[in-house]
């Protein structure tokens, strides 16, 4: 059963990721029947929202300030569902996923870290965008 | 970003006064680490008490500030990190990279 779902568009900037990832933040406090550390699925989801915007904003959409990301959040019972939707060209995101990043790389961590927190991620075209499509089991 | 810098000998602090560091405000703490090293600063503490959030750019961030002073035989140490701060660089594994202290105080005596 569906608990909640958030529709949202942004400009193509990253003053929006803090209240992005608030909303995530927030929506961790308010599901209903999850019995794990609501503390840690807070920063999580707050995280997750934040690496895949500015990977949008600032990759995807290369900062054009003319192009806007589109944010879908959805959780049921069983699981959370996060879109972000691109206007870019688009890229294989599985090598990035794969990486061996050196310890004292300054980049390359965003995408890894989500991939560790969320437990499937995907990267699809999307009519004339692309779309990162993170799930997390709640259960 | 809002950063409040104080020296101490030849040691530099520099408080980040934000809730969160992420690809919106971090490169100001790299430009701002930059400047000190452009006057021969090289002995950094970050002191972090205040943020409650950082992504892979606050991160990056700060790894680039670690590399520069190292270049030039200084260093840079983080101190007063906030538990779920800490589970970042657990995460990502920079706590083995960091010197990271408790304290301001601890920090400073490891020089």
């Amino acid at each position: 059963m569906k608990q909640v779902e958030v529709n949202i568009t942004v400009p193509n900037q990253t003053k929006y990721l803090c209240m992005i990832g608030k909303i995530g933040e927030s929506l961790a406090y308010t599901l209903n029947n999850y019995h794990g550390d609501r503390e840690e699925l807070a920063y999580h989801l707050n995280l997750v929202l934040t690496e895949a915007l500015s990977n949008a904003i600032c990759h995807a959409n290369a900062c054009d300030p003319t192009k806007e990301v589109r944010v879908s959040i959805s959780a049921s019972d069983k699981d959370l569902k996060i879109c972000v939707f691109d206007q870019g060209k688009g890229f294989d995101i599985q090598p990035l996923a794969k990486m061996k990043v050196h310890e004292t790389a300054e980049g390359g961590r965003g995408v890894q870290i989500i991939f560790k927190l969320m437990d499937r991620v995907e990267y699809l075209r999307k009519d004339s965008g692309n779309v990162l499509e993170m799930t997390k089991r709640l259960h | 970003m809002q950063l409040n810098i104080t020296e101490q000998d030849d040691i530099v602090r520099i408080e980040v006064q934000e809730e969160r560091m992420d690809a919106h405000n971090s490169g100001d703490l790299k430009e701002q680490m930059l400047q000190l090293f452009d006057e021969g600063k090289y002995n950094l503490i970050i002191d972090l008490s205040a943020v409650r959030f950082v992504d892979s750019s606050g991160l990056g961030a700060l790894v680039s500030g670690f590399k520069n002073a190292s270049a030039r035989e200084g260093s840079l140490k983080l101190c007063c990190l906030q538990p779920q701060v800490r589970s970042m660089f657990e995460l990502t594994r920079l706590h083995r990279v960091f010197e990271i202290f408790a304290t301001v105080e601890e920090a400073v005596d490891s020089f």
